[in-house]
């Protein structure tokens, strides 16, 4: 349990935080949001004593955290940035074990702690423990940073817009890790996001900050129904809004972006792997230069596919694909009267923007009629 | 060339003794810069400082503390050598990203441990050149040691403008220039792998 009581912190005369007075539940997932210079990422940083308060007491478990040695009680939190900030001149494994190491963990238990945590996001340890961090994409290296911060078990986590410079594809899946890992490792998170839909998804508790207070402090779905000022309600933007007159609604409201994409190049046996691991039964295929080519369900594999050969090969074009600005209505309609169960949402140059499945339409509609769902 | 060689000998020899002390000098001081920003300006000045002596001057003022001999030359050479190191290690120090910088300080490394695992790895490439600069720099200057006692191959280019003998002169200034020329590309080879694995 954190708890913030009266803390206030200034540079000159400017007033960052202002007499803060807040708890934070052992396990609870919270997410600081709040418009840029509310104070969302110096409350964060007084946690680990990266930012000291002017005045005011920060307990963790009811210890007042300026009883501890800076350097200690860091490392007993685990701290994810948005720049990532891995160290270049390290491998992925040394990355990672740089807690355990500072913890004086053996080398042999750094290396099982480096290949259970690689597991947890299903990196292979011979294949990416020893690369650098140049190595990797975007989405990979700021899992490491993840890992790295997980790997002393910490059981408090602070994370600051950890997920701000990443795609929105691998922003989603990584969200969708990162709430996965924290309730199976039960940890506490304190997350900065000045996005409300990564708050909406991830937050147990949201922290609505401006100008160093805090407006509100709620539930997601508290925080939707009953919004404390404009301010959020402008912030909540197309989550709330339950009784405006109809939106009009295209294809791209209603898709999914997470979809499973692969080259027509890539061999079937890869395919058939991916589509397990993402439990899915039909992949989309793209040519070269990333416009859509076709989709391959997992039976077709199955009957027709020989291992080693491309899956461009089994393309077939039994699935749908409509342009993004496609009124939702027709999409419904061609949706149900269609064979496959789902539709390719395509952009203006071919390439793929998402799928509608009757599960995106059903909660997109659901949205559009109640405000936000939330999954 | 058999009279030559133990005068190369020796005139590496003074060379790398200065630029060892040198390095170890100027990574200290640099580090000093980089933890004490007041002291950054002061610390620099005075490297540059030293440089704009001539080097003429500089030997005869350290010949009145440190006598006749090879000391005086290494110390003299230290002087020079401090410069490009100093600066190479706070300009390096000073460009490690404020990100990994941030993560470091975040994971609870002390700064010492930030400093030996963190910075001063990411930094060394540039400090390596500025260490290139200093034993190129060295060679040459090594040279004037001849004045104040010291050994090294400025005995046989003094002996040469001595009895004006022109071949004599090359005799010892074409081994500098070599092992100049030699140390710079060796070196320059070793700072580019460096460059391109901190990438």
């Amino acid at each position: 349990m954190i708890t913030f009581k009266n803390v206030s912190k200034s540079y000159g005369s400017k007033k960052i935080l202002k007499d803060l007075t807040f708890s934070i539940r052992a396990g609870e997932f919270v997410v600081l949001i709040g418009p840029s210079g509310c104070g969302k990422t110096t409350t964060l940083k007084t946690i680990n004593r990266l930012i000291e308060p002017n005045s005011g007491e920060i307990s963790i478990d009811g210890m007042n955290i300026r009883s501890r040695n800076p350097v200690e009680l860091r490392r007993s939190i685990g701290y994810v940035i948005q720049q990532i900030g891995l160290f270049p001149n390290m491998t992925v494994e040394q990355n990672i074990a740089v807690v355990p190491k500072l913890l004086k963990t053996s080398k042999e238990q750094r290396k099982q702690i480096v290949q259970e945590m690689l597991e947890l996001v299903g990196m292979p340890y011979e294949e990416n423990a020893h690369k650098y961090p140049s190595e990797l994409s975007g989405g990979q290296q700021q899992r490491i940073g993840v890992l790295r911060a997980l790997a002393a078990s910490p059981p408090i986590v602070l994370m600051d817009e950890p997920f701000g410079a990443l795609d929105p594809i691998t922003r989603d899946s990584l969200q969708d890790e990162v709430k996965k890992l924290q309730k199976r490792l039960k940890k506490t998170i304190v997350f900065v996001t000045h996005d409300m839909e990564e708050a909406l998804r991830l937050a147990d508790t949201i922290v609505f900050m401006n100008e160093g207070e805090i407006v509100q402090m709620a539930s997601p779905e508290e925080m939707l129904r009953n919004p404390a000022s404009d301010l959020i309600r402008d912030f909540m933007g197309r989550h709330t809004n339950p009784h405006s007159e109809q939106p009009e609604l295209f294809a791209e409201d209603l898709m999914r972006t997470r979809v499973l994409k692969v080259p027509y190049t890539l061999h079937t046996l890869e395919c058939v792997d991916r589509m397990n691991r993402r439990e899915v039964n039909s992949v989309i295929v793209v040519n070269e230069d990333d416009t859509f080519m076709g989709t391959v369900m997992l039976d077709t594999v199955r009957e027709r596919g020989k291992a080693g050969r491309e899956i461009g090969e089994l393309v077939g074009n039994d699935v749908p694909a409509i342009d993004r600005r496609m009124p939702a209505q027709e999409a419904f309609d061609l949706l149900l009267s269609s064979t496959a169960n789902y539709l390719v949402v395509l952009n203006t140059d071919q390439t793929v923007a998402g799928i509608v499945t009757k599960t995106s339409m059903a909660k997109a509609m659901g949205e559009a009629l109640w405000g936000a769902v939330l999954s | 060339m058999s009279v030559l060689l133990p005068l190369i000998g020796e005139h590496l020899l003074i060379v790398l003794i200065a630029t060892a002390v040198a390095v170890i000098l100027g990574l200290v001081l640099g580090v000093t810069a980089y933890w004490l920003r007041p002291a950054a300006s002061i610390i620099i000045w005075f490297a540059e400082a030293l440089q704009t002596i001539p080097s003429l001057a500089l030997l005869a003022l350290l010949m009145i503390i440190f006598g006749l001999g090879n000391t005086t030359i290494i110390v003299g050479l230290v002087l020079y050598a401090l410069l490009p190191i100093v600066r190479n290690t706070h300009t390096g120090l000073s460009t490690v990203s404020p990100a990994i910088r941030d993560a470091a300080r975040g994971m609870g490394m002390s700064r010492l441990q930030r400093l030996l695992k963190v910075e001063l790895p990411l930094a060394f490439p540039l400090v390596f050149s500025g260490i290139k600069i200093s034993v190129v720099n060295s060679l040459s200057i090594a040279v004037m040691g001849v004045l104040i006692g010291a050994g090294g191959l400025g005995y046989p280019i003094y002996r040469g403008i001595q009895t004006q003998n022109f071949a004599g002169i090359m005799r010892g200034a074409i081994p500098v220039m070599l092992m100049a020329i030699l140390f710079d590309i060796v070196m320059s080879n070793i700072e580019k792998r460096l460059v391109k694995r901190a990438k």
